[in-house]
């Protein structure tokens, strides 16, 4: 076209960034890689071929992953891995941070690959993916240069296993591999299969950077080699996919004792209220669903709109949608790129194809014929039965709905098996602050989306996952306590004659919703104390105790809600009643245990009661110090309902030591009392009736462990699972876990120390809590 | 027919030929004052700054196009001098200029026939000379006026300097709005003061200057935008190029999507001018792409768009001959008005 025909169309015409530099780096590579090992590439082996998904053209040939690969970077990793943390963190900062400077100097060479590699567009890549990826590095440069003095107590796990999604190569290489080097581990690393090639150079430059061998391993391969990484000797295996790969971690990994965090899946609400500024909700949408094609785990994916403004909405969005420009990634004027692979063309067609309900308006633009392309689209009119409400597309396709309140919108945005960000629009600060802490979800973001950084955790709760990337929080997945690990004593009951217990008969039953109950199995078992003599019975808790117990806990919300100044309270008050009848109870454990120790251990339980009603207002959030202008909150709330398998040893302390800083936090609990000694936890009943306790906030089940961790463990309505009881539980509360993906925290077998600082403190608090980050842009 | 900003001229001289298309645009005739509307336009500046801020980066224009776009953008510059020691002399240069913003020669390599920018912006005082050097050019004359900048002159006084400015021969009247109603919350009394200077403009096309720089919020902004169109505003207009902050992304961006929302309501289409501040090539393309992305292909036009500026059009003639000869060019190489 002329310049005077273009003078009358206006039209944009194409620039396109130039693909010569990233195409000379992979031939000069020989177009075919192998894995980065122990500080070499390796030989490339049989392996297949990654394309670039706008053209279909073959990138370069890349190799499987055999067992002996993934050996060899496991050994490489824990043979590096001591010198790593002995150099301490200034020697670690220094290398982090001059792998953020070689990624700043080769960043269009990253971009531009990525781009080649994912199809996402350049300007995506150019000005989020790579610049955050650095970002991540300089700011854990500052993680490593301060552990010693901020975690002194801490400690790299080891070696970790890292298994990172298509959507955001190096921006997830970056998000794994940064914080887990910056803490002493060492990594190994499997990129996805589709979208590798900019590891394979993340590589180079830890060569470059002078990383030392070993430190960072890559290994390239399909989801079989990341199995292979999941199967061995890490210490960690940390995953960003899709929530049933995460679950099938989850399973396999259950009793192996390798920390886990998983980042999955979401579903995440977009609520738009009728005082919102519209026009910019509607450019939110284009960040939050069309940004990376909705390719995008946090994607905001399920629009909630006010019914006072649907309809202008709704028109608003589709004018909006009608100008999206999808085409050539490497196009500098291109709004929505290639997806990654036919397969998930496909895969979002098929989803959409099959459903018929609703209003779709698909984006009146040109879209590519050849290549992976798929246009905008919008669903309007849908309601939360329909399966594109509810499932995970993850494509450029955004569902939608209207709601009446804004207790509405909450619980339409709370209708859904996941929980990883949320976004909410409105000029009033009252109404967003309000919803923003109902919203079940890892970050919520105020009128913006997708803000993310290094400063601020990023994971979600729920089927979304566990633990947290980047930020403080994101350190105590990659760090463990100082110390050496002592096996657990398995500790057995008492056996005895069956003789009648003294005094008059007393009934030893399950305190559930704040009521002493029946087992619902009408089964007891005596209790013998340490000379045999019959101390009476206790109950004996089945599953249906367990159902009956989440009931209970769930129907206590208000105690979620309660001040920390009167959880403080009630747990002064608890440890007041408790130091009345020290005595009694004193006796009790000693009868039970043998021994004189009982006193110690009530007055330890005394003043850790004290400890966690001092925590109860204090254990505060964070302001993150993110580069906008605004706040990033990162606020503590409870986990919900936690259920908690107590230890054998020390029968009243270690019940209190689970429930106190759960319901500090303002955790409903369900505590199962120490198997061989389950009279500590009865009596204590009494204490928790006579101090106001509300009902259902404190449960507590005795009877075999092991008959109420598996319910436990697969309640679909039990948020967390902490398990101190005998070694074997650990394996069943991890696999049980995986039904919705809930947190756990087990001993493996391992000892822990509750009458000294292990038995409590900050690593309570943390499992008792989830960080959500409030985002909050602001400014007149 | 004639393009409704120069009623006066007819569309057959060669200039409009080339550059004006052969529309008819209707002119804003107005609303009764809707203070529900008003009142419900919000405008979330971290959200309007994120949006400004990356258009640039998602809207680029390289080579042939970069050069049509800044040909598009010489014809929708209002060529402005507005200073207290401005001469007959100094008028008829920059009306010069305005003929023949581009040197013929750049634009024969360009393929392009002759352009003229969409203006020339003067005070009242100037608007004699400036009429006579485009005689027969239909070029308009645009003339600031209502005690420019402040607009606090009398209200009879600044009725009557319209008045005045249309006889002598302004097509175009850009007025100062009174800040203080907008500041003060009194939507009806800017309503009134803007449907008056209006009517006083008669066939003379008005621009609303807002002041934004004064205006002390976006909210603001984008209220007293929907306040003038309802008023009869045939063009809004960011600043008098006098504020300490004139126009800025964020600001139009508020500016034209308050158009946007008066035509998805009435069908009307009210222009839009930034002043103040606009001086490189670069920034007038990300000026046409944001038109362009928020109120589509239709606002690229003199009609309905115009940048006013004084230095811009020299930076757009350096890059023009950049992308004909390769070579970075120097300002001393371009005619200066």
């Amino acid at each position: 076209m002329s310049v005077a025909d273009i003078f009358e169309t206006m039209d944009y015409g194409q620039a396109p960034e130039s693909a010569a530099e990233a195409l000379a780096w992979i031939v000069d590579q020989g177009g075919r890689f192998g894995h980065f090992i122990d500080g070499v590439y390796t030989p490339p082996g049989a392996g297949f071929e990654s394309r670039n998904p706008a053209t279909g053209d073959v990138l370069a040939t890349l190799s499987q992953a055999t067992q002996e690969d993934v050996d060899a970077a496991v050994k490489a990793a824990r043979k590096a891995q001591s010198d790593w943390a002995a150099q301490g963190g200034h020697g670690r900062a220094k290398m982090l941070y001059a792998i953020a400077r070689l990624l700043q100097k080769h960043a269009r060479l990253f971009a531009v690959l990525e781009v080649l590699d994912n199809g996402k567009p350049i300007r995506e890549a150019r000005d989020i993916d790579v610049p955050l990826a650095q970002r991540h590095f300089y700011y854990h440069a500052g993680m490593a240069q301060l552990m010693a003095a901020e975690l002194p107590e801490r400690e790299a796990l080891g070696v970790c296993g890292q298994i990172i999604p298509w959507n955001f190569p190096l921006l997830m290489l970056a998000w794994k591999v940064a914080p887990a080097l910056a803490m002493g581990n060492t990594v190994v690393l499997k990129p996805a299969e589709y979208t590798s090639l900019t590891a394979l150079l993340f590589a180079d430059i830890c060569r470059q950077a002078g990383v030392p061998k070993g430190v960072v391993n890559i290994v390239t391969g399909d989801g079989a080699v990341g199995e292979m990484i999941v199967a061995a000797e890490v210490d960690k295996i940390a995953f960003t996919g899709s929530t049933t790969v995460g679950q099938r971690i989850r399973e396999v990994t259950a009793g192996s004792g390798k920390a886990l965090t998983l980042e999955l899946g979401g579903k995440s609400p977009y609520i738009v209220f009728d005082d919102a500024d519209l026009d910019s909700a509607v450019e939110g949408l284009v960040d939050a669903i069309w940004f990376n094609q909705g390719q995008v785990c946090c994607a905001g994916s399920r629009l909630l709109v006010h019914e006072p403004v649907a309809d202008l909405f709704y028109a608003k969005l589709r004018a909006r949608m009608d100008k999206l420009r999808v085409g050539s990634p490497l196009d500098k004027s291109i709004d929505v790129g290639a997806m990654v692979d036919p397969v998930q063309v496909s895969a979002v067609s098929e989803m959409v194809a099959q459903h018929t309900g609703g209003e779709t308006h698909v984006a009146a633009t040109d879209v590519p014929q050849d290549g992976c392309f798929y246009p905008p689209t919008l669903i309007t009119g849908l309601n939360p039965a329909d399966t594109l409400m509810q499932e995970e597309i993850f494509g450029p396709v955004l569902v939608s709905t209207t709601f009446r309140t804004p207790a509405e919108a909450v619980q339409l945005a709370n209708n859904t098996r996941y929980g990883l960000a949320a976004t909410v629009w409105s000029e009033n600060i009252n109404l967003a602050l309000d919803i923003a802490p109902k919203l079940a979800a890892g970050i919520v973001w105020v009128n913006g989306t997708n803000l993310m950084d290094a400063a601020a955790g990023f994971g979600g709760v729920r089927e979304s996952g566990f633990g947290r990337e980047g930020g403080w929080e994101g350190l105590s997945a990659y760090t463990k306590p100082k110390g050496a690990a002592k096996p657990l004593k398995q500790i057995t009951a008492s056996a005895g004659d069956g003789g009648p217990a003294e005094g008059i008969d007393r009934t030893a039953k399950l305190y559930i919703g704040g009521k002493q109950s029946r087992p619902d199995g009408g089964y007891s078992a005596p209790v013998y104390g340490k000379s045999g003599k019959l101390l009476g019975h206790a109950s004996l808790a089945n599953r249906k105790d367990v159902r009956n117990a989440v009931e209970a806990a769930q129907a206590a919300k208000g105690w979620s809600k309660a001040t920390g100044h009167l959880r403080a309270q009630i747990l002064y008050y608890i440890a007041e009643n408790l130091d009345a009848r020290a005595e009694e109870f004193a006796e009790r454990l000693n009868t039970m245990q043998g021994g004189r120790a009982g006193m110690k251990e009530v007055e330890a339980s005394i003043r850790r009661l004290f400890t966690y009603a001092a925590w109860a207002d204090k254990f505060d959030g964070q302001v993150h110090g993110v580069p906008i202008r605004g706040v990033a909150m990162a606020m503590k709330e409870p986990v919900g309902v936690i259920g908690a398998l107590c230890p054998a040893e020390v029968p009243l302390l270690g019940l209190v030591s689970c429930m106190a800083p759960a319901i500090a936090m303002g955790n409903r609990v369900i505590l199962a009392a120490s198997e061989p000694f389950p009279l500590a936890a009865t009596d204590f009943v009494q204490v928790l009736e006579t101090s106001d306790v509300p009902a259902g906030v404190v449960n507590i089940l005795t009877g075999p462990q092991a008959d109420v961790a598996e319910p436990m463990a697969r309640h679909m309505d039990v948020d967390a699972v902490w398990s101190f009881g005998t070694a074997g539980l650990s394996e069943v509360v991890e696999r049980g876990s995986a039904s919705n993906l809930k947190r756990t925290w087990v001993n493996n077998g391992v000892a822990r120390d509750w009458l000294g600082n292990a038995g409590e403190g900050r690593t309570f608090l943390e499992a008792a809590t989830e960080v959500k980050n409030i985002w909050v842009p602001y400014g007149e | 027919m004639t393009a409704p900003l120069n009623p006066q001229t007819s569309s057959d001289t060669s200039t409009e030929q080339t550059h004006l298309p052969q529309v008819t645009e209707m002119r804003n005739p107005g609303l009764p004052l809707d203070l529900n509307w008003v009142l419900s336009a919000q405008a979330n500046t971290s959200a309007i700054e994120r949006r400004a801020g990356n258009i640039a980066a998602r809207r680029s224009v390289k080579k042939a196009h970069q050069a049509a776009w800044l040909l598009r953008a010489v014809t929708c510059i209002d060529l402005t001098t507005l200073s207290g020691d401005d001469t007959a002399r100094r008028v008829e240069r920059l009306c010069a200029k305005a003929r023949q913003p581009v040197a013929p020669a750049l634009l024969d390599a360009l393929g392009m026939g002759p352009i003229t920018t969409g203006a020339v912006c003067v005070y009242h005082e100037m608007i004699p000379p400036a009429v006579a050097a485009l005689a027969g050019t239909g070029i308009p004359v645009a003339a600031v006026s209502t005690g420019f900048p402040a607009g606090l002159s009398p209200f009879p006084l600044r009725l009557k300097e319209i008045e005045m400015s249309v006889a002598d021969g302004a097509a175009e009247i850009d007025i100062v709005i009174s800040r203080r109603h907008v500041l003060s919350g009194n939507w009806q009394a800017l309503y009134d003061e803007m449907s008056a200077m209006r009517a006083a403009c008669g066939d003379a096309h008005v621009k609303a200057i807002l002041a934004t720089g004064e205006l002390g919020s976006l909210r603001n902004v984008a209220r007293a935008s929907l306040v003038c169109m309802m008023a009869g505003a045939d063009f809004i207009k960011t600043s008098t190029g006098k504020e300490s902050v004139n126009a800025t992304l964020p600001v139009s961006l508020v500016m034209i999507r308050a158009i946007r929302d008066y035509y998805d309501r009435t069908g009307i289409r009210v222009g839009y001018k930034p002043a103040g501040g606009i001086s490189k090539a670069k920034d007038a393309v990300t000026y046409l792409a944001l038109m362009k992305e928020e109120l589509g292909d239709r606002w690229l036009r003199p009609d309905l768009f115009r940048f006013g500026a004084s230095s811009l059009l020299n930076d757009i003639e350096r890059q023009l001959e950049h992308h004909v000869t390769g070579h970075y060019s120097a300002g001393y190489r371009h005619a200066s008005s």
